[in-house]
């Protein structure tokens, strides 16, 4: 019996943190369409949306529910069951990756530890690898599945870019997993909190993953599967309605995670800089608290980056993007990797 | 039955189940679909025995990666019912028969041997944990481990000089 009750609390615990964890996502997904918008209406010189409550605050609101109300239209000869799981895997996709995340330190609530993570999974950061990997399926089929020209190249586009760019990421990754000797998410964090942010031992190897990161969501300057004047509208043109909303939205839902992800791989996660939080000595729900502030405000930085990007930077050719993947990124996280395998050699000595 | 057994075989009849699908379905494109099915069934096999690093990697490598490629050619080449070549009705049957011997051998093979009474450590062997599986590869077998790096490096040089010639 007791037992059985330690399951039903850990299910219901795990349950809990998974819908405030995606409804999260939905939110800060929501209000970055918004802050994409004002943003690039700052960097124009215009005021950008103002009309639906103070400050245009309900714009998204707005958005979603027009996007709700359209007209649902399937295409004649699209094969229909893949139309529609284009979009839901594309979803899917983006929302899975915040499994094993850790969001905070422990919540201590009815006299247990309640870890503020999902899953803290022994291969940690290689699940989101494998999600992200699978994240190329919902442009694929859905691109396919639209029996269009215009939308089948845009997908093939898409597909490309984001295998080959996740070769240098994953080579980009293997020398912080050098350092920190563990694939845990949590362990990755922990070990910047003692040992200082791997931003420090891994310049190289961050701007590496940064740009990967910016191909893998299809953001500018590698927003080539979107590329209007050559591809009508992209690999989602002959979608509308919600299922176009989800496409959309998936991406800025990937926006937010790998913002996380980037923020807990080597900027220290929940950790403050300079200061030994756990030294305080304040209440461990107050502390858990401050920590996820902490690693929402990385997040939401690294989310403003990339739209400032967006907005300054013009699009790659499609040659050059591909040079840039294999012939420059490659050989560049391949050298860092040596480079820092024989560092940490040397110093083990 | 637990739940791991009704896992297992939920995750069995999957696996077979979309197996058959890729072979029966008229489409590639969906039979690309089933295959990547039966990679996640086969994934989910691996979690039961506690192996996360191969299922990850079966998912990364298999499902994710060279799937893709599979799909861009298909997606690419626009097979049609037209364009397909009509087969003769013996060819099928000479395929049935040759497929039929393969598994009576496979099946005579594993007849006799001694993983018939071994059972699979389920859900508790941590060999298939990140630390252990690599300390084993780098200690045990390190020679096949390397050995099979140079075949991946001549393979990879292999493509890259067809590759080159236009």
């Amino acid at each position: 019996m007791i037992i059985l009750q330690t399951i039903g609390f850990l299910v219901l615990e795990k349950f809990l943190l998974v819908g405030l964890i995606v409804s999260l996502s939905m939110i800060v997904a929501m209000y970055a369409t918004y802050a994409e918008r004002k943003i690039a209406a700052f960097l124009q010189d215009r005021i950008g949306p103002n009309r639906a409550g103070i400050f245009g605050l309900l714009q998204p609101l707005a958005d979603g529910g027009k996007l709700f109300f359209k007209e649902e239209i399937i295409p004649l000869a699209s094969s229909k069951f893949l139309f529609i799981l284009g979009p839901c895997l594309a979803m899917i996709t983006a929302l899975l990756t915040s499994a094993v995340i850790p969001w905070s330190t422990p919540l201590h609530l009815f006299g247990k530890d309640i870890p503020l993570q999902v899953a803290d999974v022994n291969i940690g950061i290689l699940f989101i690898f494998g999600v992200v990997s699978l994240g190329v399926y919902g442009i694929m089929i859905g691109g396919w599945a639209s029996n269009n020209k215009f939308s089948l190249m845009a997908a093939v586009r898409g597909g490309s870019q984001m295998v080959s760019y996740e070769l240098p990421m994953g080579l980009a990754l293997i020398a912080v997993l050098m350092i920190t000797g563990d694939l845990r998410m949590s362990v990755i964090v922990q070990n910047q909190v003692a040992h200082g942010w791997h931003i420090i031992y891994q310049p190289l190897g961050f701007l590496i993953f940064f740009i990967c990161a910016l191909a893998e969501c299809n953001r500018t300057p590698f927003d080539l599967p979107e590329a209007e004047n050559e591809l009508n509208f992209g690999y989602h043109q002959e979608y509308s309605s919600m299922k176009l909303g989800f496409y959309l939205f998936a991406e800025y839902i990937n926006m937010f995670i790998s913002g996380v992800v980037m923020s807990c791989l080597f900027f220290g996660g929940y950790d403050i800089p300079f200061v030994n939080e756990a030294a305080w000595g304040i209440n461990q729900n107050l502390l858990a608290i401050i920590g996820f502030v902490v690693l929402m405000t990385k997040a939401g930085l690294f989310i403003f980056l990339f739209m400032w990007i967006r907005w300054t930077i013009p699009r790659f050719r499609y040659d050059q993007l591909m040079n840039l993947g294999w012939k420059k990124l490659v050989p560049l996280a391949l050298a860092n990797m040596v480079i820092t395998a024989a560092v940490i050699l040397w110093l083990n000595k | 039955m637990n739940i791991t057994h009704i896992l297992f075989w939920f995750l069995s009849v999957l696996a077979v189940f979309s197996a058959l699908m890729v072979i029966t379905s008229k489409n590639p494109v969906h039979s690309v679909l089933w295959l990547i099915v039966t990679f996640f069934a086969i994934s989910g096999h691996y979690i039961l025995l506690n192996a996360q690093f191969l299922a990850i990697v079966n998912i990364i490598v298999y499902a994710g990666a060279i799937m893709v490629l599979f799909l861009f050619v298909i997606m690419l080449m626009n097979l049609n019912k037209s364009t397909e070549p009509i087969k003769h009705r013996w060819l099928q049957w000479a395929g049935a028969i040759a497929g039929l011997c393969l598994m009576l051998v496979l099946v005579a093979a594993l007849k006799d041997t001694e993983i018939k009474g071994q059972a699979a450590l389920v859900n508790s062997g941590d060999i298939g944990l990140i630390k252990n599986l690599g300390r084993e590869l780098f200690t045990t077998y390190v020679v096949p481990f390397e050995i099979s790096s140079i075949l991946f490096l001549s393979a990879m040089v292999g493509a890259a000089v067809i590759g080159k010639k236009e």
